[in-house]
């Protein structure tokens, strides 16, 4: 019996306690018409042995590609000893710690997180986590509604390079709160949002959402959006990459008052691709705003004795006390991959954050330049960019990225799924995991790609 | 020491980083970072001491019995993450191309039918990244379903007094009234109250069974009628489902829709506070309405269902498709348990919470509801020991950390005084048991001849019992200090 430790004696012995006949016995408070025999249309179970075999295939038909792909989740390098450390039974075993003084490890480990998140993002405070960026960012529109101390403030600026996702699960989470989102446009040759079109807003706007960098890689400017929005008696929500953070100026420090809250998808910092989770939200913000934050938070506080000792705090705030006044509805997190992310940046550090961060600018730099020498291909915006940056193709980027597949290279994403006008760009990734022959590779396929597209297409032209 | 305290100004782990080069110059001055970062500064040796001393310092599943009630903290089988962490999968980008995805793509499939089979509800989305995220999907569906009918008169949600703190939170995330429904002395949901409550206004009724008092409900199908006749429907709580799997299903109970925590019922680590999974599934009534994405098979290949294919979808919930590497592993989890291994939870789960009640009912100890049957969890009070002894359930739970075990749940649900919930799970040997209801006989003798050994418990563990109000009064949330 897989992972049931039960004898036939020790069953018989505990029934006989019981004082029941047999197991079936113990399921006697279920009305008997709404008893099923069993789960007759499940497969019998398979040993280990038969499972790792089955399992090893299918891991082998996810071939392992050479990735350009980022689009709100990046390929780093993970230092060996994250998963190893965080892969540890008393990590990965544990639950939430409501027993304080049984969970010191985790809740140790929470408040050092807590201290490296708030203070990448220039912000006094940050929360043990979210689910991830897109859900984090709708949990930061309703903390804004509830901070924003104009009661009719309930409508949301969203930028227009915001990623898409993003967009879609705000809608799906905050919308049945009946708050209203609108969209900032932004400027067709930067690609960034438009400071010449910003007007004085109306009193119901409650906050701003500012991506940096934004989807398409590309860099804001971040204190003249800021100020402007502070003016308009709106909040100010950042959604930043957080390797980012370690090169480009942080939400605490945009314009003249900071950003009041920083949100975004943690996964950059440690934690792998893994299909798509799980990762983590973060969201830091200003003490004055600590009492709206969703999630949990860890305090440091002392013992009986006088000794230092760290527990749940603000725990008025969450569901399982304060029920349907809670701030959110959120219980579990994601500790498990804040740990890898504590652990990834105690093993880098400042400088070494630092260096993910300007090798992975610098390597996009190096493939945009050499991409932009191809004829027919031009940068699809002007701002300078992070990691990330969108390539005008002289065809469907459907059609580039089916051919690198084809050479095990995830050529990036193509941003025709998004809108129908982009269906001619890609939007392509480099960190700091790729070196010279990867760069020189990916340059070299794109113009074979573009070379036998472009015949194809001729020859069909002729028929 | 924090890691901060052990750290020195510019000691690194060099090797961890790519080579240093100059800060770039296309990007404008202004737009730069000028501050440092409070981050370690520390040697890889540093780091690695420090985090696994760290650990050292948690109760944890792999350590320590965990009997925490309402959170099924189970075994974590080993071959399940090892084969989740293989290669293919952990370096998987979440927007490769399907074709690129078929392997990952096959074990979701499976996982949607499992789920479809062991619930008696037909359509799955795994797309939800935690319970709570699954009832908000859940709720949130329900409100689609009736705004769809052009029904905009149903504002109320009902949820017995007993549920988890998340339903209520939940159904006001979802804009939502919320009604409470009181409870009956033996557990059950006062029918003559919901009858009271129902109405044109109900948009549906949140419900856990077995219930959050460990006991299963009876009148469930008279809940069902009453609600589905005055227009609402019923969401299921799933918390509990370990208890149940393979004896009965909440389809068939009459739930519309439900989550599962995937953490719980379905062995996945709770990695020290999440990542869990909260899939949700929905009869035909409501499946136009599940989360997005989620995965067909159709002409041999696995593909992503998106908003084209699903225009009535509540919508996204995550960036990707939701905690991916979470349903690998109870993909995996339930293949390898297979049919049989499935319905054996459920059975020994269920025997072993009995089993332990009945000794500790034995041992003098008094039940919630001593006529009622165990599900997979069972409440003890301490009421009585609170007003002859002066004894609370927190001490004896302190007391317990002593012994090498952790707490159950405790002063959960609200409705029983001085409680404990109490769920041992199926993965415990009886030993394991007999050794819980040895401790707390013990120290209920340790309450009567020395109250204080309680009073100032633990004694044994690396910090003794904290000052949680001065923790919220003078809130200290990060490390202030610099590294020297």
């Amino acid at each position: 019996m897989p992972f049931i430790p039960h004898t036939d004696e020790d069953l018989a012995q505990m029934l006989a306690v019981i004082g029941a006949p047999n197991i079936e016995a113990l399921f006697d408070e279920i009305p008997k018409d709404l008893r099923i025999q069993g789960l007759p249309d499940i497969a019998s179970g398979l040993t280990e042995m038969e499972m790792t075999r089955e399992m090893k295939q299918r891991a082998a038909q996810d071939t392992v590609l050479a990735c350009f792909l980022g689009a709100g989740a990046y390929e780093h390098h993970i230092p060996a000893a994250v998963w190893q450390l965080a892969s540890r039974g008393e990590f990965l075993t544990a639950y939430t710690p409501y027993q304080a003084e049984a969970s010191q490890g985790t809740l140790q480990l929470l408040y050092e997180y807590q201290t490296m998140m708030a203070s990448l993002m220039g912000l006094e405070v940050s929360n043990a986590s979210l689910y991830d960026g897109a859900s984090a960012l709708a949990e930061a529109v309703l903390m804004a509604v509830r901070a924003n101390p104009k009661l009719s403030a309930r409508r949301i600026l969203l930028p227009a390079n915001l990623h898409p996702h993003y967009r879609k699960t705000v809608e799906t989470l905050v919308l049945p709160q009946g708050l209203q989102l609108d969209i900032l446009p932004i400027n067709e040759h930067s690609g960034t949002l438009d400071l010449a079109i910003l007007k004085t807003e109306q009193e119901d706007l409650a906050a701003l959402v500012i991506a940096q960098p934004n989807f398409y890689g590309g860099i804001e400017e971040v204190d003249a959006l800021c100020d402007w929005a502070q003016a308009q008696g709106a909040l100010v929500i950042a959604v930043v990459n957080p390797t980012a953070m370690a090169l480009l100026k942080e939400p605490g420090a945009w314009g003249k008052n900071g950003a009041d809250i920083a949100c975004g998808e943690g996964q950059a910092l440690g934690v792998p691709l893994a299909g798509g989770g799980p990762y983590f939200g973060f969201l830091c913000t200003k003490m004055a705003y600590v009492r709206q934050m969703p999630g949990r938070l860890v305090g440091r506080t002392v013992d009986q004795i006088g000794n230092t000792g760290f527990s749940l705090t603000l725990q008025a705030r969450e569901q399982h006390i304060r029920r349907s006044k809670a701030t959110s509805n959120i219980c579990t997190n994601q500790g498990l991959a804040v740990t890898a992310a504590t652990i990834y940046m105690s093993l880098l550090g400042a400088t070494g954050l630092a260096d993910v961060a300007k090798a992975s600018h610098a390597k996009a730099q190096q493939l945009a330049a050499a991409l932009i020498k191809l004829p027919g291909v031009s940068l699809g915006f002007k701002a300078p960019f992070f990691h990330e940056f969108v390539l005008k193709l002289p065809c469907p980027a459907a059609s580039l990225i089916k051919a690198l597949l084809a050479q095990d290279i995830l050529a990036g994403f193509d941003l025709g799924l998004v809108s129908e006008q982009f269906k001619n760009a890609v939007l392509i990734c480099v960190t700091e995991t790729k070196n010279n022959a990867d760069i020189t590779a990916y340059v070299a396929a794109v113009e074979s790609a573009l070379s036998s597209i472009s015949i194809e297409e001729t020859s069909h032209a002729h028929i | 020491m924090l890691i901060f305290e052990i750290s020195a100004r510019n000691r690194r782990a060099a090797v961890q980083a790519p080579r240093p080069i100059a800060t770039p110059k296309d990007i404008p001055q202004h737009l730069l970072r000028t501050s440092r970062p409070l981050l370690p500064e520390v040697s890889e040796l540093q780091t690695v001491r420090h985090y696994t001393q760290l650990s050292q310092k948690n109760f944890s599943i792999d350590t320590q019995f965990y009997p925490l009630g309402s959170c099924t903290m189970k075994y974590n089988p080993r071959g399940v993450h090892a084969l989740a962490s293989l290669e293919g999968f952990i370096s998987h980008h979440p927007l490769t191309p399907e074709a690129h995805s078929q392997g990952y793509l096959k074990s979701a499939y499976e996982l949607q039918d499992i789920l479809a089979h062991v619930t008696g509800l037909n359509a799955v989305s795994l797309a939800p990244m935690a319970g709570a995220q699954g009832e908000f999907a859940g709720v949130a569906m329900i409100r689609a379903y009736h705004l769809a009918r052009g029904d905009t008169a149903r504002t109320e949600f009902l949820v017995p007094d007993a549920a988890h703190g998340t339903n209520p939170a939940t159904a006001v995330m979802c804009g939502f009234k919320v009604k409470e429904i009181p409870t009956d002395k033996n557990g059950d949901v006062d029918l003559d109250a919901l009858k009271q409550a129902v109405g044109p206004h109900t948009a549906g009724i949140m419900l856990t069974n077995p219930s959050t008092l460990g006991v299963f409900e009876r009148q469930i199908r008279t809940i069902a009628k009453t609600v589905h006749e005055a227009g609402g429907l019923l969401y299921y709580d799933g918390a509990n489902l370990n208890a149940i799997l393979g004896k009965t299903r909440p389809g068939d109970m009459g739930f519309d829709v439900m989550h599962i925590n995937l953490h719980k019922t379905f062995a996945t680590p709770h990695g020290g506070g999440g990542p869990g999974s909260g899939p949700v599934a929905a009869n035909d009534r409501l499946k136009p309405f599940l989360p997005i994405p989620r995965v067909a098979f159709e002409n041999q290949t696995y593909r992503w269902l998106t908003e084209k294919d699903c225009p009535q979808s509540i919508g996204r919930l995550s960036a990707f498709v939701g905690n991916a590497g979470i349903i690998l592993r109870a993909s995996i989890y339930a293949r390898l348990l297979g049919r049989e291994g499935l319905c054996r939870v459920a059975e020994y789960a269920t025997l072993n919470a009995n089993y332990l009640m009945v000794r500790l009912q034995k041992a003098g100890f008094t039940l919630a509801f001593p006529t009622r049957r165990a599900s997979h969890e069972f409440i003890i009070t301490f009421k009585q020991e609170a007003k002859t002894l002066g004894i609370t359930a927190k001490d004896i739970a302190k007391r317990l950390l002593d012994y090498g075990m952790h707490a159950p749940t405790t002063y959960f649900p609200l409705l029983v005084a001085e409680c404990f919930l109490i769920e041992p799970t199926e993965t415990e040997s009886k030993e394991e048991l007999d050794r819980f209801v040895d401790a707390l006989i013990a120290i209920l003798e340790e309450a009567k001849t020395s109250p204080e050994l309680l009073k100032q418990a633990p004694h044994t563990l690396p910090v003794r019992r904290l000052d949680d109000l001065k923790a919220a009064k003078d809130l200290d949330l990060r490390w202030q200090g610099t590294i020297a």
